[in-house]
């Protein structure tokens, strides 16, 4: 399989990335080549194999439903670029 | 004073101990040296003096009372991945601008309660996506090493760069790092360092930045093994706050060092015999094998079948957890915020600028094989291809094989810009390590020799899930047959 820049700039666009056409040009280059290069995988029988969830073998760790941590909005929004009274602040989304 | 940065990390522990030298005079050492020195080799992004002069300070009045713990006044490089409080912790990428997180990584957390000194932040690859230090915000970092009569400037690997020349150029005692795909290993072989990949869950990721959550582990860099087994006892750790983290208890790595290594069954897997394997890496893989044998192991040839496939299975799985796990970079919590015409655009604007090249190009493929209609032939894909390279080891340890030798890298290091334009021919760099992190497996990097320019080779071995000691139990016959290896200093 391979992408063209239409499908780029859509990925691009999905993805939150504003691309220009230049990049969007190169990056389609690129990015056929890495789906080249993975496209090895289409060789590996993989029929019957469990998909890889977790590397290790062990049960889910579980702990009591209570509040564990917080209490300190001050904190959670001291490196936001724009804040006010401990609210995030972004541009208008509802007219 | 300079001389007091040639220490290894042992034998600073050691004088600390005895009184014979102090935790300020160390720290200050190592502060005027990263002064010298990081303008040519620009291994630090942030340099945090006057904290590490206090911790310095404060440890020499718990080792006057007799109170130190086990990394007491060692002054430490750590990596700009993990989070450390109020300090500068930017994933090396221009989105986290002005990012000081308001809390500490449980990794560096252990290590300043076990009393080591932070002098600062290491540079690496954008969130850790490179293999040559060349993707960082903060420029290139430059390898200690150099060809033979040559001034041309080398990588020092990556992702962990800063962390692997930092340590080789005698600019902290030891470095925290990470690796997601070889990002220790590599660094560590190219820089003539041990490098240190413990199995997936024994350290805790909470407050790594997150590039690969399935594949990430941080591990220790240092100048010898015996560091690097002390280093790894204090990042490790069993940690509530990681559900991944696994409940066992850490075992003293160093006591492994030294033990007979007799009678244990060493794999030699028939497929990282690649084509195109360089002579002289071939060469220094067949000397370590003579090593080992010479030392009582018994050597056995293994088949690793899906070993080809690691790297494309890898280069789908980690980019398309990097796309999720960099969601979270939309200029609204913190760092850069690039205003736009509405909120959408401002995200847009944001990550455009605020992200390089190839972390844009990994988001890119991994949004892509994640979206509709191409999940199951790329991502399930992969992750069942991930099994298979999983089972793979699990036969060959079921089948009574210790741990596996391997070379760690195909090549020496290379000159910056000599994969650029070719993505693919970068990501090969790693090709040798990433069957490990797609396993979970421990894997150790150990200088083993130099190559016909001067530049330091290293051999990997491959262990049991939570085999660590194994691995220190037989790198220490590396070490102590090849010897130690060290930059003529030129900077």
């Amino acid at each position: 399989m391979s992408v063209d820049i239409d499908t780029v700039k859509r990925v691009a666009h999905l993805a939150r990335v504003k691309v220009t056409d230049e990049e969007a040009g190169r990056m389609t280059g690129e990015l056929n080549t890495i789906l080249a290069f993975v496209e090895q995988l289409d060789e590996v029988n993989v029929d019957g194999v469990e998909p890889m969830t977790s590397v290790v073998h062990q049960q889910m760790k579980k702990r009591a439903d209570v509040v564990s941590d917080g209490g300190y909005p001050e904190k959670v929004v001291a490196n936001a670029p724009a804040s006010d009274d401990n609210f995030f602040m972004v541009p208008k989304v509802v007219e | 004073m300079t001389e007091l940065t040639k220490l290894t990390l042992a034998e600073a522990r050691a004088r600390l101990a005895a009184r014979e030298i102090t935790a300020s005079e160390l720290t200050q050492a190592y502060l005027a040296a990263i002064e010298a020195a990081n303008p040519a080799i620009n291994a630090y992004v942030a340099v945090t003096a006057d904290r590490a002069l206090e911790m310095a300070r404060r440890s020499d009045e718990r080792l006057a009372r007799g109170e130190g713990g086990a990394l007491e006044g060692i002054p430490l490089g750590i990596k700009d991945l993990f989070a450390t409080e109020g300090v500068h912790t930017q994933a090396c990428s221009h989105i986290l601008d002005g990012f000081k997180p308001p809390y500490e990584s449980t990794v560096t957390a252990n290590l300043w309660a076990d009393g080591a000194v932070m002098l600062g932040k290491l540079n690496m690859d954008e969130f850790a996506m490179g293999s040559s230090n060349e993707t960082s915000y903060y420029g290139n970092v430059v390898n200690p090493w150099r060809r033979e009569g040559s001034t041309e400037a080398l990588v020092p690997g990556g992702s962990s760069g800063g962390s692997a020349a930092a340590v080789a150029a005698w600019l902290c005692a030891g470095a925290t790092a990470t690796d997601t795909g070889g990002s220790i290993r590599q660094p560590a072989a190219l820089t003539g360092t041990v490098g240190m990949k413990p199995t997936y869950g024994r350290c805790s990721r909470w407050g790594v930045v997150a590039f690969a959550s399935s594949l990430d582990q941080a591990g220790p860099i240092t100048r010898t093994l015996r560091d690097n087994a002390i280093m790894m006892r204090s990042m490790a750790s069993v940690d509530a706050r990681d559900t991944t983290s696994v409940d066992l208890p850490v075992p003293d790595y160093e006591a492994a060092i030294g033990r007979s290594v007799k009678g244990l069954k060493i794999g030699i897997p028939a497929e990282y015999r690649i084509d195109g394997l360089p002579a002289e890496i071939a060469a220094l893989w067949q000397q370590g094998i003579d090593w080992l044998k010479a030392a009582g192991a018994e050597i056995v040839e293994i088949s690793l079948p899906h070993t080809k496939y690691a790297l494309p299975a890898y280069y789908i799985v980690a980019p398309a957890e990097a796309s999720s796990n960099l969601a979270r970079y939309d200029g609204v919590r913190y760092g850069l915020r690039v205003p736009g015409e509405d909120i959408a655009d401002m995200y847009e604007n944001t990550r455009a600028a605020g992200f390089g090249s190839e972390v844009k190009r990994r988001i890119l493929i991994g949004t892509y094989v994640l979206s509709a209609g191409y999940y199951d032939a790329y991502y399930l894909r992969a992750q069942k291809v991930r099994t298979l390279i999983k089972r793979d080891f699990d036969e060959a340890f079921n089948a009574g094989v210790d741990a596996i030798l391997t070379p760690a890298t195909p090549d020496a290091a290379f000159a910056p810009g000599a994969f650029s334009g070719d993505p693919v021919q970068m990501y090969l760099n790693d090709v040798f390590t990433v069957t490990v992190n797609m396993a979970g497996l421990p894997g150790l990097a150990v200088p083993a020799g130099l190559n016909s320019a001067g530049l330091p080779l290293g051999l990997q071995l491959i262990g049991r899930p939570f085999g660590e000691e194994t691995l220190y139990t037989i790198g220490n016959v590396i070490e102590e047959a090849a010897g130690r290896f060290e930059p003529g200093k030129w900077w």
